[in-house]
């Protein structure tokens, strides 16, 4: 083997450098997190409800949570474009899946990281049923759902970094792609968060479950070429 | 013939749609019709230009 | 050459939607529930499979581009997103105008073709943007093709899962109705498809044709030592190079 590093070490090696980036500049889970209470309070003001149950907690968990990470995929590049990141990358000799993987785990934990405070928080501020039954089947619905927005997310960040309108066209690109995953988490949880709680509709898990896969292959096979220049 | 139009049921929004179907197809023609005039239009500048050129330096073409 | 198909191309277009247009008001029956206003389906429907077709189309046609280099690619893939999308705002305000008639609203939810489509149309009108925003031809193209094939994957799986999730209480949705269709309907159907899909294809056609002559064009200035009469601008369309020659 030439002197090409191992891909796994080389993505514990991105995770380890964004752990360290995000720890020094907080840039990312803070602005999520904050941003997410924020709106939780919005709703209450805006649809004047004290508790939500059934289709509205539904709804304002998953339009919040989706709004969250797309300002999660929009920083997720940004440092490493605007400080030769990618030059850098290009230059060593590491497999350029390894950028993916890397960026997409991080993305995901930034994701389980805002989600530890932002769900608690919306069983506190909004949630009319307690939220003790739904936690299972509501995880995973979070861990799913988290799987697609970190595929889609990687690669519609990848994609709108380099142009002239970055923060624009992340939200505009990302948006419509994650609609599905809001449809498919908002009609699991539904039935989780109503008066009389619900079973859990697999067939929505398995529809997310299909949608992840798919664009999880779609961002492998087409990575590579947003690197390249 | 078939029955004309039923004015009093579905009949307008029939019409209406076929009309936005038939208005899109001829918006398309009109911006393309300004692409091939522009075309032309810079055809004729060649022409001219290789008309000019061939007579200022005949022997190079 | 892209011209040279296309005047047959286009009298075929035309005689078939003439012959369309012709039997759905001669010749297919009225339908049971819906009465007169069902006859949008068949420009409603037609309409709405091209678009489909058209924006994977311009996936399949962005792949090619990423496998080839061949900047040509890219510029066929651009003309089929850019004809879907004339042809999707078409399916937009068709399915508008039926909801209009059958519903009461100008809008309804309850039509999964038209929601599916508002989602795939506002995915896609950020394509023009996506290609201005990047200035390097090369660059703009291959992020270009790699929206346009995440875009393409979207496309039919966005309409299933809208599909799944419209709710089945009222049973007269458009979608519905195109399930089992009586012998009349059928034929008129599929011969509506059939011309809305030579539309396409000659539109399509037309503006390679278009592009093609513009660039021979610009190619045609340069050897004859003219200057360029326009300054090289930003542009969101990609142009034919010559690098290749003809078709």
């Amino acid at each position: 083997m030439s002197g090409a590093p191992r891909t796994r070490t080389v993505v514990l090696a991105l995770l380890r450098k964004e752990a360290r980036v995000e720890l020094r500049t907080f840039e990312s889970i803070p602005a999520m997190t904050l941003f997410s209470v924020t709106t939780y309070v919005l709703f209450h003001f805006g649809l004047q409800e004290d508790s939500l149950t059934g289709k509205l907690a539904s709804g304002v968990l998953w339009v919040t949570l989706l709004f969250a990470a797309v300002l999660g995929i929009n920083r997720l590049f940004v440092a490493d474009d605007e400080q030769g990141g990618f030059d850098a990358f290009l230059l060593s000799a590491a497999d350029r899946t390894a950028l993916l993987w890397g960026k997409a785990l991080a993305l995901l934990a930034y994701l389980v990281a805002v989600e530890i405070v932002t769900v608690p928080a919306f069983a506190l501020l909004l949630l009319g049923v307690g939220i003790g039954q739904a936690l299972p089947g509501l995880l995973a619905v979070l861990a799913l759902a988290d799987l697609g927005v970190a595929a889609i997310g990687t690669l519609v960040g990848a994609l709108a970094v380099r142009t002239r309108a970055r923060d624009l066209l992340g939200p505009l690109l990302s948006l419509p792609l994650l609609v599905p995953v809001v449809i498919a988490a908002a009609r699991a949880s539904t039935p989780l968060l109503s008066a009389p709680a619900a079973a859990l509709p697999a067939r929505w898990l398995l529809i997310m479950a299909l949608y992840d896969l798919v664009f999880a292959v779609i961002a492998f096979a087409l990575f590579d070429f947003l690197l390249e220049d | 013939m078939a029955a004309a139009l039923p004015l009093d049921t579905g009949g307008p929004y029939v019409v209406a749609a076929y009309l936005v179907f038939v208005a899109l197809i001829l918006l398309y023609v009109a911006i393309m019709a300004g692409k091939l005039s522009r075309i032309e239009r810079e055809l004729g500048e060649l022409t001219e230009l290789a008309a000019r050129t061939r007579s200022e330096r005949p022997e190079e073409l | 050459m892209y011209g040279k198909r296309l005047r047959a191309l286009a009298l075929m277009t035309a005689a078939g939607l003439t012959a369309t247009l012709a039997l759905v008001f001669f010749w297919a029956p009225n339908d049971a529930t819906l009465g007169f206003l069902q006859k949008i389906f068949y420009i409603h429907v037609p309409l709405a499979i091209v678009t489909l077709c058209g924006f994977v189309a311009g996936g399949l046609m962005a792949i090619m581009h990423l496998r080839t280099r061949n900047p040509r690619w890219d510029v066929r893939s651009y003309v089929a997103i850019h004809i879907s999308l004339v042809f999707g705002v078409g399916v937009l305000i068709t399915g508008s105008i039926w909801a209009k008639g059958a519903w009461g609203h100008w809008w309804v939810w309850d039509e999964p073709t038209l929601v599916s489509f508002l989602l795939v149309m506002l995915l896609y009108a950020t394509y023009q943007p996506l290609r201005f925003a990047i200035e390097d031809p090369e660059r703009q193209a291959r992020a270009a093709s790699v929206f346009a094939i995440t875009a393409g994957v979207f496309v039919p799986i966005n309409f299933a899962i809208v599909r799944l999730s419209t709710e089945v209480v009222h049973p007269r949705t458009l979608d519905n109705i195109s399930g089992n269709l009586p012998g009349r309907m059928q034929v008129v159907f599929w011969l509506a498809l059939a011309s809305v899909a030579l539309l396409w294809v000659t539109l399509w056609r037309y503006e390679m044709a278009s592009k093609h002559a513009r660039a021979q064009l610009r190619a045609l200035r340069r050897l004859l030592g003219g200057e360029d009469d326009e300054p090289l601008r930003r542009s969101a369309a990609p142009s034919i190079s010559q690098a290749g020659g003809g078709h």
